[in-house]
């Protein structure tokens, strides 16, 4: 059964479909009442299943995740919206002093099952604090389990199983993607929580990405194969877990690998993906592991960000960096 | 905290009506100040103007719009002196200009060139923050640093009725009355957030009454009352200035337009409601008031006006040249001294063009 729809819609039927299925599943943040939220995710949602289920808060985002925090551990299952990447900031201490730690601290008594939801990365032209990649913060916080869909098929999924889970989930929507339609099968989906998707076979070399860098890291694997050169593309869906086995497969398959990120490179996901790969890979590789990602700058304003994102050229030129020549 | 107090934090300060009659038990505004204030409000109605239309026309990304505003933006500008500091928000533009930064710098930021447009250390005006709250700390700090070096600075920090709700509000009230900090916080209550009323944001009987848990005076002041608003405002400023510490001055006025151009305010509130607060627009109740004490005629108007249209000529001119943006500079700012990491990946970018440029 495939329907066509937006990411946003796809992330609002899972909302729907969780809030349906499971009368423990609340949704609250700022705007995501009537109004439906800034990027429409949560249209419609107060209006069907009332005030109570889902409604608007103070502007506070600690208050926010802390109250979902609280929720939880009385039987709740809060999915709360960050409306911007950058507005996160002020529940940084909420999300990482509690959120990731409590089941740790309580030697597993009390767990919280609850999602934040994050608008992120950039692409889209944003003023300042609107284009952020945090992902890093939270992949760093042992606790977190940190998901970044890439396709409006796992965007759906991995929402459903998020909620589902007994941990805290950051849920990262690449909201360039937003607005992009594709058919969507709900019912075939893979829900599974720190499963990478191989999304392009390929045998010269591997390209290694999630979120918003999947269809650049695709679009260079087609303009790859007009010149001859066979690139696969592993789309990670899960960051926390990381799926060492699906990622290192096609690795040492093809013994050739770039990571592509959006976020600065220094202290990165993207250094931890090279790092992994480097360590479980290292004899199989014919050159060092390449990050194709930002520079290490705060999000430009818009006229430069394009300067800033990785792009299909700078992929395929990390590639040809693979030391083709030694393996004539 | 004396009962005085409670009541001014409650009850709302008002000099002139809507009608632009005086209000009962007000003093006369002086005249000539009122009518300087007004070709200002004339300015910045202006300058919202403008700035919307060239949203319209694709010139600016997104404009958060001070209209109905202008009474706030101008009066908080007008009482600060030259060594005095401002703290605005995204929706602060016209108060920016009105402290006398150029409205093409201003408005700079809206095109996509970089984050702040203007010298934010010459003008003491810091750049226009976004993360909500966040500035009213920095305020405090600017604040305490220049009680500290024997100083009379002032600092005037702006923000929004959404914006009192952040922990970040909290804190800088706190720590401004506990230092006796030189700050006015400027909580222009527009009624929204976005599209969350008010009434989600607090219970409690006014902005301004929470001020009484802090120990510091607090006041409640129709902010579509610019005679009224230089008062309360000019009297905060006073009161830093002399050692006395913070206020808290809460403006009761009104967005009238959407949130910002990307936004549909129709999903949340009535035409009634917004019909009902255009019509307590804060330029004719000055208009109407100075007309009638015979300070204000239609050639003052006109020429007025003409400065406006001449002003906003000058600022469409500006913004419309186009500067090609230096990426280079993405680099340079990040560190007083640039990393060794930052040099090589100036390099490997400019190697990028280099390499374009050869094809
Ligand atoms: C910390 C933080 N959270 C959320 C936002 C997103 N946001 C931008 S403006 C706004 C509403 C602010 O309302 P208010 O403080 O009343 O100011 P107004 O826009 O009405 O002038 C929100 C939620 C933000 N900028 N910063
Ligand atoms: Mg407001």
């Amino acid at each position: 059964m495939t329907a066509k729809m937006t990411m946003a819609q796809a992330i609002n039927s899972a909302l729907r479909d969780a809030m349906t299925a499971d009368e423990s599943v609340v949704v609250f943040g700022e705007d995501v009442g009537p109004l439906g939220g800034v990027f429409r995710v949560t249209e419609g949602l107060t209006h069907d299943f009332g005030e109570d289920r889902c409604f608007d808060t103070p502007l506070a985002e600690s208050g926010i995740v802390g109250m979902a925090a609280g929720m939880a551990m009385n039987g709740m299952r809060p999915v709360v919206e960050m409306q911007f990447d950058a507005f996160a900031y002020p529940a940084f201490e909420q999300v990482v002093s509690h959120v990731a730690k409590f089941g740790n601290r309580t030697r597993g008594r009390l767990r919280l099952p609850m999602v934040i939801r994050i608008p992120y990365a950039g692409g889209i032209g944003g003023v300042e604090h609107h284009c952020d990649s945090s992902e890093a913060y939270y992949a760093h916080t042992a606790g977190l389990t940190v998901l970044a869909p890439a396709n409006n098929t796992d965007a759906y999924a991995l929402l459903r199983a998020a909620i589902e889970s007994p941990d805290p989930v950051v849920y990262l929507e690449p909201k360039r993607h937003y607005f992009s339609n594709e058919a969507v099968d709900l019912a075939a989906a893979d829900s599974t929580i720190g499963r990478a998707a191989v999304v392009r076979n390929g045998r010269d070399a591997t390209l290694i990405a999630y979120g918003p860098s999947v269809p650049i890291a695709l679009a260079a694997a087609e303009e790859a194969a007009t010149e001859g050169r066979d690139l696969g593309v592993v789309d990670l869906r899960s960051i926390v877990p990381f799926d060492d086995d699906t990622v290192c497969e096609q690795v040492k398959h093809t013994g050739r690998a770039v990571v592509v990120a959006e976020a600065p490179g220094f202290a990165s996901v993207a250094s931890e993906i090279a790092a992994r790969v480097t360590e479980h890979c290292f004899h199989y590789l014919e050159a060092p592991v390449r990050r194709v990602t930002g520079f290490d700058i705060p999000y430009p304003a818009p006229k430069l960000e394009h300067f800033h994102l990785p792009d299909t050229a700078r992929i395929l030129d990390a590639v040809d960096e693979l030391q083709w020549e030694d393996a004539l | 905290m004396s009962s005085d107090q409670r009541d001014a934090a409650s009850a709302t300060m008002r000099v002139l009506d809507e009608a632009g009659d005086l209000a009962d038990g007000a003093d006369r505004p002086d005249a000539d100040g009122l009518l300087a204030g007004y070709r200002q409000l004339v300015h910045g109605r202006r300058l919202n103007e403008l700035a919307g239309a060239l949203v319209r026309q694709g010139r600016l990304a997104v404009y958060p719009s001070s209209r109905g505003q202008e009474a706030c933006q101008v009066a908080c500008a007008a009482a600060l002196s030259e060594g005095d500091w401002l703290f605005p928000t995204y929706r602060d533009a016209v108060a920016i200009a009105t402290r006398g930064v150029d409205p093409v710098e201003v408005l700079s930021m809206l095109k996509g060139d970089w984050h702040c447009g203007y010298d934010a250390a010459r003008h003491r005006v810091a750049p226009q923050a976004t993360p909500l709250a966040t500035q009213l700390l920095h305020a405090v700090g600017v604040a305490h640093a220049a009680r500290l070096k024997g100083e009379d600075t002032v600092v005037m920090a702006l923000c929004g009725d959404g914006a009192t709700s952040e922990g970040d509000f909290h804190e800088a009230c706190n720590f401004a009355a506990v230092f006796a900090a030189p700050v006015v916080f400027f909580v222009q209550n527009n009624k929204y957030a976005i599209s969350v009323p008010l009434a989600r944001q607090s219970v409690a009987p006014s902005l301004a009454s929470k001020a009484v848990g802090y120990g510091m005076p607090g006041v409640r002041v129709d902010g579509n009352d610019l005679a009224a608003l230089s008062t309360v405002l000019g009297d905060a400023v006073e009161r830093g200035r002399r050692g006395a510490g913070p206020t808290l001055v809460e403006a009761d006025t009104y967005r009238v337009e959407a949130h910002t151009n990307a936004d549909d305010a129709t999903r949340y509130r009535t035409a009634d409601e917004v019909d009902e607060w255009a019509g307590r627009d804060p330029l004719t109740r000055v208009s109407a008031y100075l007309r009638g004490v015979g300070v204000l005629d239609d050639d003052i108007e006109a020429e007025f006006t003409t400065d406006a249209d001449r002003m906003a000529a000058r600022v469409r001119e500006g913004l419309g040249v186009d500067v090609a943006p230096d990426p280079g500079e993405l680099f340079a700012h990040v560190y007083a001294t640039p990393t060794q990491q930052l040099v090589q990946q100036r390099a490997a970018l400019q190697a990028e063009f280099d390499v374009e440029e050869a094809r």
